[in-house]
């Protein structure tokens, strides 16, 4: 036995360039070796743009590296791709189901498509229906199907038939923190009990400390390799939770930590702030503690990016505003009393109530399909309540004259710009529409692309920008007018890690200066850089409050829930078995 | 007012970047219509130049001859075979040699003579009934002017009737004639409509749809923002096809810009209308595609483009009233070829207002209550 068959895929020196229209190269991969090992989960963690998906389609034999060799179970992947195709199942980050087709059909078509024999459907279907409980679903369009539930779909359909070897690209992003413990728990069990060997890519670190190695990539290089623990052994002595004397919320904390030099990555967490720092030393603050702590995956990938990008990403995001210092912070801003919406029999929205003040940052939380982007789009006017009363700025904004829809700005889940046109054009389109002209329109889409770091791209077209740089177009767009409330829709889905931060540091300034902000997220360690928080499931309102408060309806005898994951999977849970008591009561 | 107006600038300056900015649609805007009013111009026509002809002259006589003489030089005849007998009429038509026979039989003089009058037996190819028809009607004119010549040179007798058509407004009676100038309506509206009907559908699958309405923009503000490129871009297209009718293929203009204008704006908004409508109906593009393919060829049909009208059933007759290219049809042939003023076309252009007043403030309407 030699030592190349310890691994079941091992890539030496891959480099791996993409020609752009014009002059530019875009290099993916630069000289990347790697190995996974069988019957085990890697993981590829690293920022957008790493090269994550590249690698991936490298190892499922759709494209041949520029240089380098790539082996995959046993086959030159340069050489055999057909021959490894027919081993291995690749579920890519966007899966191809038929929307209009039901889970059955799609399942069939997949079956169909690798050629499965009855008989191995008769046994393969229980089990996928076993794993992913789509059992009760198989007549539903795959296109009716909830976020989480397309994945689950998704993963089974890849499944029809047994691989050797499964590539996973990200297959968690947009999918709710309930729907991607189900889907790791099948993930896993696939390792455990039938030693099938998996890579997946991922930006979630928790989901990487599940796998056996991880391979940390960063702009086409690997930064690191190891098992979780090696990795995480790196941050050890860095990682601190630090809490303010005086009772300064841990928002406001993490905001002023994370622009310090010597401070590596700061996050609220459970109430604290966890900090990364650069030297195993706490820092000497006055009224902040700093209490050792544990090191997770995160922070190790926080300090190894530091060392390689050698400036605090988010330092830099905080944004230029003018201070609005007369707002009065006790106003309510957002009145919502008993709102209701039908789609038919099936209701979205139920009975909610709720106030944010100004300056506040409101967090809407909720599995898949609980309602919050119904919630969302009522609040914006987009959508007419079906009973209940809302008020935005002092108006429904949907039979409110126009200019009350001047104090809001919106992001939309996906993005929604014009694709077609040029950053700069979007801005001044928008900036038009809101009524900004002459220097006033040049002066704040200035202060647009100076804020958004979007200056070197201004004359790019929106739809072939990368991810990160339309979410930030999005939200400058949504800011120009500087608007009092601001709705953004899952703003950081598909976010790395980095843009997280630089996003919630964007909206920390804003809320500092007097801006409202009401946000949905699956991310729910972020619902900790909100001022209050609701949880929504099947649209019912489970919990509303501070995280604190929320943590502690959660938890067990007193002592609140540990993360706000845990809290929120509680307090879901504990609303489905209510809702299941009622039903069977009535 | 002012700030109203400022967002439709706006808006109306976004979409015609979208449209304009890439140089491969540009050229999609201006070069189907070229085409199509050339392909139009020399394909769709319904006169005939040398028709193909067998002759089966039997009687060989002095009158025979001299009615062969007139056929060929009419100009619209072109024989392609003598015949020796009647067999071979069958295979001649058949094999498609020739689009119709023309026999003159053995007795044709003597029956002239002796004022029993003679026959031309003219057999046609049925299988196009269109081509056949025109062909024996030119046969016609020619026996016609047969008749006349050979009373005035034997003074026979004159006959009680004579008909003497005059075509007006298009004196040779030439299809093309007719045809291009309909083409300014209805060529522009194919792409007028396309355009309007995706616009709309287009945002809201994108998603981008939303994001307008929250903007202070009113709807009716959208709706006139999206309605004016479409209408801008179909009067460029229905000005290339005037200036192709105008200039290469030579067909005088008789009536005043400013009416043809004011009629056409009228049509374009609208068959705009009716886009926009759609548009706010549908769900996505694919939708809106669909409508709008489904309308066209109707619309194309009711129009009295190709058919006229008063032929239709009366049933049918009613749908065209719904139109917008049945008035535009009537006005732009109307104002070219008779010089119609505007006065005279008021009936053409209210219904077209009307059309207008109707769809436009449904797109209004459905913009913010079709639930998407």
């Amino acid at each position: 036995m030699n030592a190349a068959d310890d691994f079941i895929v091992r890539g030496d020196n891959l480099t791996k360039r993409f020609e752009r229209q014009k002059l530019d190269t875009i290099t993916a991969l630069d000289r990347v070796s790697f190995g996974a090992r069988p019957g085990a989960l890697t993981a590829l963690v690293g920022p957008d743009g790493a090269g994550k998906t590249t690698l991936l389609r490298l190892a499922a034999g759709l494209m041949r590296a520029d240089e380098g060799s790539l082996t995959v179970l046993g086959l030159d992947a340069a050489k055999q791709p057909q021959a490894i195709q027919d081993r291995i199942s690749y579920m890519p980050q966007r899966f191809g189901l038929y929307e209009d087709l039901s889970v059955q059909e799609n399942l069939d078509l997949y079956a169909d498509l690798h050629g499965v024999t009855p008989e191995q459907r008769a046994e393969r279907y229980p089990r996928l229906m076993e794993m992913t409980a789509l059992a009760p679903f198989l007549d539903r369009l795959a296109g009716k199907l909830s976020g989480g539930m397309k994945q689950k779909l998704g993963l089974a359909c890849t499944l029809v038939r047994s691989p050797e070897l499964l590539l996973l690209d990200e297959p968690t992003v947009g999918v709710d923190p309930l729907s991607r413990r189900e889907l790791w728990d099948i993930v896993s069990g696939l390792v455990e009990n039938e030693g099938l060997s998996v890579i997946v890519s991922t930006s979630y670190m928790d989901e990487a400390e599940r796998c056996a190695h991880v391979v940390v990539l960063h702009e086409g290089h690997v930064l690191a390799s190891g098992t979780p623990q090696e990795l995480m052994s790196r941050a050890s002595g860095h990682s601190f939770l630090a809490m303010s004397q005086r009772g300064t919320p841990a928002r406001k904390l993490q905001a002023d930590l994370i622009d310090r030099p010597d401070v590596i990555d700061a996050v609220p967490h459970g109430g604290q702030v966890r900090v990364v720092l650069g030297d195993r030393e706490p820092l000497s603050l006055q009224d902040v503690t700093f209490e050792p702590t544990s090191p997770i995956l995160e922070d190790s990938l926080m300090m190894l990016l530091r060392h390689k990008t050698d400036e605090q990403p988010a330092a830099n995001a905080a944004l230029e505003l003018t201070r609005k210092d007369s707002l009065d912070h006790s106003e309510v801003v957002i009145e919502v009393h008993d709102l209701v919406r039908k789609f038919g029999d099936f209701t979205a929205v139920n009975r909610t109530s709720f106030e944010v003040k100004r300056g506040e940052v409101f967090g809407l939380l909720g599995p898949n399909g609980a309602g919050k982007t119904t919630t969302f789009r009522m609040l914006c006017g987009l959508l007419p309540a079906t009973s209940g009363t809302l008020k935005v700025a002092g108006a429904d904004l949907r039979r409110a004259r126009a200019e009350a829809r001047q104090n809001i700005g919106y992001v939309a889940q996906k993005f929604s710009l014009y694709g077609d046109i040029s950053v700069l054009e979007n801005l001044q389109f928008f900036a038009g529409a809101y009524g900004l002209r002459n220097s006033r329109a040049a002066q704040r889409i200035e202060w647009a692309l100076d804020n958004f770091e979007l200056k070197q791209r201004a004359s790019s077209t929106a739809g072939s920008l990368p991810g990160g740089f339309q979410r930030r177009l999005a939200m400058a767009a949504a800011l120009l007018h500087e608007p009092a409330i601001v709705f953004l829709d899952e703003p950081t889905s598909g976010a790395d890690p980095l843009a997280r931060r630089e996003f919630w540091r964007r909206i920390g300034s804003l809320a500092d200066h007097g801006t409202t902000i009401v946000v949905t997220t699956h991310f729910m360690e972020e619902a900790e850089y909100c001022d209050r928080i609701m949880i929504q499931d099947a649209g019912t309102m489970l919990a509303i409050g501070t995280p604190e408060e929320v943590r502690r309806q959660a938890g067990s005898g007193g002592e609140p829930a540990h993360s706000m994951e845990d809290a929120f999977i509680g307090i879901v849970e504990q609303g489905r078995e209510r809702a299941q008591r009622q039903e069977h009561a009535a | 007012m002012n700030a109203t107006l400022h967002r439709i600038a706006i808006l109306i300056r976004k979409e015609l970047i979208a449209i304009l900015k890439d140089p491969r649609s540009r050229l999609v805007l201006i070069m189907p219509v070229v085409l199509q009013s050339l392909l139009f111009g020399y394909a769709a026509t319904f006169d005939l130049n040398e028709v193909p002809y067998a002759l089966l002259d039997t009687d060989r006589s002095n009158a025979s001859t001299q009615f062969v003489t007139l056929l060929d030089g009419s100009g619209v005849f072109d024989r392609v075979a003598n015949l020796s007998s009647a067999q071979q009429i069958g295979e001649t038509i058949g094999k498609k040699r020739a689009l119709i026979v023309i026999h003159l039989p053995a007795d044709f003089e003597r029956n002239i003579v002796s004022g029993r009058g003679g026959v031309v037996q003219v057999i046609a190819d049925g299988r196009n009934s269109n081509t056949g028809n025109v062909a024996a009607s030119y046969v016609t004119a020619a026996v016609d002017r047969f008749n006349s010549q050979w009373n005035e040179l034997r003074g026979g007798p004159t006959p009680a009737l004579r008909i003497e058509t005059r075509a007006w407004y298009n004196p040779n009676l030439e299809t093309r004639w007719a045809m291009i100038p309909s083409l300014i309506g209805a060529l522009s509206m194919l792409q007028v409509l396309m355009l309007s009907a995706l616009s709309v559908a287009r945002e809201r699958e994108q998603g981008t749809f939303d994001q307008l309405l929250v903007t202070p923009l009113r709807p009716t503000e959208i709706m006139v923002g999206k309605a004016v490129p479409p209408i801008l871009i179909g009067l460029v297209q229905s000005s290339i096809i005037f200036l192709i009718a105008r200039f290469w293929f030579g067909i005088p203009f008789q009536g005043s810009l400013f009416t043809l204008y004011s009629g056409l704006l009228l049509f374009t908004t609208a068959a705009v209308g009716i886009g926009l409508a759609l548009s706010a109906f549908s769900k996505t593009m694919q939708q809106a595609m669909l409508y709008t393919f489904v309308l066209l060829m109707p619309m194309m049909l009711l129009s009295g483009l190709t058919s006229a009208i008063s032929n239709m059933p009366s049933a049918m007759q009613y749908l065209t009233y719904a139109n917008p290219l049945r008035y535009a049809i009537d006005l732009v042939r109307r104002v070219y070829l008779e010089g119609a003023s505007f006065g005279y076309l008021l009936h053409d252009m209210w219904p077209l207002v009307i059309i207008a007043l109707v769809t436009l403030p449904a797109a209004v309407w459905l913009f913010r209550h079709r639930l998407v």
